[in-house]
């Protein structure tokens, strides 16, 4: 097959048309770097113009203990390992009040699938943060864990996710996710839910109204076809759902796990990545750089690649940086809102539903309307 | 196609969408390099001694000659650690330090002259203008006659730094005891009818303007149109921590968006500087291979050893092998090349 050039991309574009899976790939692939940022800027501008949302958030992970061993990750310990923990209630709690009296506006929860830790326990756990901390929108539990939650007393996945959303769970996050298609799902992470199972779980969320977003972990052992089977898996989904938020895509950080080239994504990969999204995927609103991952600088420049996200205030973050990712662990707001002005757009505080917060300090309200 | 003048480039600057930018870079890169060769030389920096009477506000890298860390490297060292880069395959030794008060202009005579005799295959790529005004003031002699001598006793090309921004404003902010932008200039232009090559560089997001941004560009530009000595210009960004400057001025540390921009006005602006060098010290390896995108054919040395920008707590690394990498992945031609970018081995594309 001949591959797509760009002004044949563009000028599909232009007249409306979706692209396909070739149009995907010649995109992956493409030496003309500016070429692709026009296009992808271009269509980003025009959804969202020159606003960029960040959002104050915390992440807190309650165990690193997990039953699986994915091969990509640094994070997670076998229980009884050393380094192996377990926050207790009281920690989370704690954690939860600190978020809230910094004025955080939601909690990013995940962690490992953890052997012995009932159902019930994370359940109680939703329901009493959600009841000290009404206002901290809890976007917690990747599909992974809703499939292990579902095996550890929780009954089926919809019981699960229907007992959490009643209990105060948000939305979800878009991790474990990783890459979908065989088999290169296997050769990373062997014992993570399939693919179709991590769709399933997400289109039952989004039945009932628990909102999600969408990760791609990318730079280790995969093709670039693969990629492009990735998401389009993920756009037939948000087809039929629309409950995807906003993707993700995850730089592999290679330097403490046993999986890969051993020397991480390149500039090129990463703002590639981020800007086929944009124009692939188009019936995702936010794509989405998680700097984390990426770094600051790639993430700013990003902004003129086709993101319109940028996540966040990250307080402890511990699993890219176990993998050895060298940003810091956290940026404040202001820091965050230098970095999108010094690009060229405009910051907007969001709360986890794309609403712009006002905020004075620590205290903050949702203003009226959807973004 | 007409220059760009002062006003157009203010107005690029400060006006142009990152990517227009990035275009028009991209697309000067391509003329003056058609053959999509991207280059790099294999290279160690050595800070002989980080003793320094200059003492400028943005450098983490300087001692009073009275503070007990002070260094002076001996010439058998500097020697070994020529003798640790030829063995890697290194091609050029760039040799920069402090303004040391005691170390005349013979302690460089004999080092140069050992190095040319031991490692003749060596560049010696060494002292900059701030460097070459200070052994001619502490020897008693005329820049001319400095540059002379220090080019009989092996020194073959001048590297850029201390240019910072060549704007005397500027320059009486951030480095007071520094020479003026007319004398930087100066030893360039005398460098260069030597016959000895050298390159220019920028620092910037310290506390210069657009317009100083500007200027810098264009007196860039006025010389080499006189000499056509300058090989390269490169330009990085201040590293604010762990300098005094930083501390009190509280500057933020330049984003990559900025890095860009600049980088790419550069390429606009300097239309008769063959060579344009991504900082990847200053911006790590993603950005600087971005930056081929943005107007740069170059990527630097591989650098053994770098010791200043360090010395901020800025460590990015970079071996041979994720540089052709990073050449090859954004769609160009790997090349080692010597430092008057004479191309040594292509690597497979």
């Amino acid at each position: 097959m001949a591959s797509r050039t760009l002004p044949e991309i563009a000028a599909k574009l232009e007249a409306g048309d979706r692209l396909d899976e070739a149009d995907a790939l010649a995109l992956l692939t493409a030496d003309d770097l500016i070429g692709l940022g026009e296009l992808a800027d271009r269509t980003n501008r025009r959804r969202n113009g020159d606003r960029v949302f960040f959002n104050v958030n915390r992440h807190i992970n309650p165990t690193n203990v997990c039953v699986n061993r994915c091969r990509f990750c640094a994070f997670s310990r076998s229980p009884g390992q050393e380094g192996a923990y377990t926050l207790g209630r009281d920690e989370v709690l704690a954690r939860a009040a600190e978020a809230d009296r910094a004025g955080a506006t939601e909690l990013h929860i995940v962690g490992g699938l953890h052997p012995d830790l009932p159902f019930g326990w994370y359940r109680d756990l939703v329901a009493e943060i959600h009841e000290r901390f009404p206002r901290l929108h809890i976007k917690g539990f990747t599909a992974v864990e809703i499939d292990h939650l579902a095996r550890m007393g929780g009954g089926s996945a919809e019981r699960v996710l229907l007992e959490l959303r009643d209990a105060g769970l948000g939305s979800l996050p878009g991790g474990g996710a990783e890459l979908l298609p065989e088999p290169v799902r296997s050769r990373i992470c062997p014992e993570k839910i399939p693919g179709a199972r991590w769709l399933e779980i997400m289109e039952i969320a989004h039945g009932l109204g628990l909102r999600s977003n969408a990760t791609m972990l990318y730079g280790h052992v995969e093709r670039p076809e693969d990629r492009v089977e990735h998401l389009r898996m993920l756009r037939n989904l948000q087809d039929r759902t629309g409950g995807f938020q906003a993707f993700i895509p995850l730089a592999f950080q290679p330097l403490h796990s046993d999986l890969g080239r051993g020397r991480g994504t390149t500039g090129f990969d990463d703002l590639r990545a981020l800007a086929t999204a944009r124009l692939y995927l188009d019936n995702f609103r936010h794509i989405k750089a998680y700097w984390v991952m990426l770094g600051e600088k790639v993430a700013q420049v990003s902004l003129h690649f086709g993101v319109n996200d940028l996540d966040g205030t990250v307080v402890e973050e511990k699993i890219a940086h176990e993998a050895g990712a060298t940003s810091r662990g956290a940026l404040t707001r202001d820091e965050l809102m230098a970095l999108i002005e010094e690009a060229g757009r405009v910051p907007v505080e969001r709360d986890t539903l794309y609403r712009p917060v006002v905020r004075r300090g620590t205290h903050w309200t949702v203003a009226e309307g959807r973004a | 196609m007409s220059r760009v003048g002062r006003s157009e480039a203010l107005e690029l600057l400060r006006e142009a969408p990152l990517l227009e930018l990035g275009r028009r870079a991209d697309g000067a890169r391509q003329r003056l390099h058609p053959d999509g060769l991207v280059t790099f030389v294999v290279d160690r920096n050595i800070n002989f001694t980080n003793v320094c009477t200059c003492q400028c506000r943005f450098c983490a890298f300087y001692r009073r000659p009275e503070d007990p860390d002070g260094y002076v490297l001996t010439h058998d060292e500097v020697l070994a650690k020529i003798e640790e880069l030829v063995a890697c395959g290194g091609t050029q030794v760039l040799m920069q330090g402090g303004l040391h008060p005691d170390l005349p202009l013979e302690w460089f005579e004999d080092l140069f002259r050992k190095i040319k005799a031991r490692f003749p295959q060596v560049q010696n790529h060494s002292l900059s203008p701030a460097e070459i005004t200070h052994l001619a003031r502490i020897s008693g002699r005329t820049v001319a006659e400095t540059l002379k001598r220090l080019r009989d006793a092996g020194l073959d090309s001048v590297p850029g730094g201390g240019a910072e921004v060549l704007v005397d404003r500027v320059r009486r902010e951030i480095s007071p005891n520094k020479i003026g932008w007319r004398r930087w200039m100066e030893v360039m232009e005398e460098a260069h009818h030597q016959g000895m090559p050298t390159t220019a560089t920028l620092m910037f997001g310290a506390t210069e303007t657009d317009e100083d941004l500007v200027d810098h560009l264009l007196r860039i530009r006025a010389l080499q149109d006189r000499t056509a000595g300058f090989t390269a210009f490169i330009p990085w960004t201040f590293q604010p921590d762990r300098t005094e400057l930083g501390r009190a001025e509280g500057i933020r540390k330049t984003g990559a968006v900025r890095y860009l921009r600049v980088l790419a006005l550069a390429r606009i602006v300097l239309d008769n500087v063959p060579n344009l060098q991504a900082s990847w010290v200053t911006q790590g390896d993603k950005i600087a291979q971005v930056a081929l995108r943005f107007g740069a054919n170059d990527m630097g040395g591989t650098m053994l050893e770098e010791n200043v920008v360090a010395a901020t707590g800025v460590r990015f690394r970079l071996d041979r092998d994720r540089l052709v990498t990073l050449i090859r992945d954004a769609g160009f031609v790997p090349a080692q090349r010597t430092t008057t970018y004479e191309v040594l081995k292509v690597f497979s594309p």
